[in-house]
């Protein structure tokens, strides 16, 4: 295979990037989501289904 | 903060990433999401990405036929051409939600455009760093200032970059949404520079026309590089998904700290009240 080394670093930072990124992401969103009281922790619940968590 | 005070759709788009309905939840799916990001939806989406990454490297690598005249350099094309469109893709989106912000103030489209600036940076840096790379072997160089494509991209990843700085910066929280709002529309002009660049100033760019429907690729190139795009756009959701999810959770957190410090500022005068009245 010709420009092999091209291919390796294109291709590598690109995938590389992607995959650092993505864990960040995860660690990040771990460590908030702890920080948040479990009341205001889903941004999708409803204000009904926010007291009742809240009160579980 | 509920919900619906966080202007509008949040609800509609809140079922939609996650993937998942809230009112259908049992409480150990509830504790299981409450504890990350992550849902069921973005879990499986997820190792959709991952099965369309090993299916592109096996494809971009050892089935995409080599080009005639630039042989295997082409196969850079898999990575460079969806991380450019990925780049349109973030910054539209940016611009869609700044202009929503700027009409109705809604907090729910401010974090869309504040999540996929991140990953406009990103896939823009990408582009940029693939298309150096692929240069060198297929123009022999990796940059040359005299290309309005190039420059015009690198003009766009600082704006975006600057447009990130800006919201770093901190200070009123309205205030930053809608400076930053102005940044991304302005940096939103770039879009169809860069994209017609090549047609403007063909006598200015190392880049080829627009030759991606011409017919010139072979099927199987055509096809992996579809599959290049299928498989960062699905990334690109699940990203925006967890983004705007933590963007979300930064802004309960300013809300409970906020909270706090003002139940903490009451106490202390009323404390303060009550030493006086005893005086």
């Amino acid at each position: 295979m010709t420009h092999l080394g091209y291919l390796l670093a294109g291709w590598g930072v690109s995938l590389g990037c992607g995959a650092l990124y993505a864990v960040r992401l995860v660690l990040r969103g771990r460590r908030l989501s702890a920080a948040v009281p479990a009341g205001q922790r889903r941004w999708m619940t409803s204000d009904t289904a926010s007291v009742e968590e809240a009160g579980t | 903060m509920s919900a619906g005070t966080a202007g509008t759709g949040t609800g509609a788009a809140g079922t939609g990433a996650a993937g998942t309905g809230t009112g259908t939840m049992s409480t150990g799916d509830r504790r299981d999401e409450a504890a990350t990001t992550g849902s069921r939806g973005t879990r499986l989406l997820g190792l959709g990405v991952l099965v369309g990454v090993v299916a592109l490297i096996l494809l971009g690598f050892f089935a995409a036929p080599a080009d005639d005249e630039q042989r295997d350099a082409v196969r850079m094309i898999f990575v460079h051409v969806p991380s450019a469109f990925l780049t349109y893709t973030a910054l539209l989106t940016t611009a869609v939600g700044s202009v929503m912000w700027l009409w109705k103030r809604s907090r729910w489209w401010d974090i869309v455009a504040h999540s996929a600036a991140e990953m406009g940076v990103i896939f823009c840096g990408l582009t940029l760093f693939t298309g150096s790379v692929w240069g060198r072997p297929t123009w022999n160089t990796y940059w040359d200032w005299g290309d309005v494509r190039l420059v015009t991209t690198l003009i766009l990843l600082l704006m975006m970059v600057g447009y990130l700085a800006l919201r770093a910066a901190g200070g009123d929280e309205n205030a930053v949404a809608t400076r930053a709002a102005v940044v991304g529309l302005l940096a939103a002009v770039n879009l169809p520079i860069i994209n017609r660049s090549v047609e403007w100033w063909a006598n200015r760019t190392l880049h080829q026309k627009s030759s991606l429907t011409d017919g010139n690729l072979e099927d199987l190139t055509l096809f992996t590089l579809f599959v290049g795009i299928v498989v960062w756009a699905l990334f690109f959701v699940w990203a925006m998904v967890h983004r705007f999810r933590i963007g979300w959770l930064e802004h309960q957190l300013a809300s409970v700290e906020l909270e706090a410090a003002l139940v903490q500022r009451r106490a202390e005068a009323s404390a303060g009240s009550a030493e006086e009245a005893s005086l």
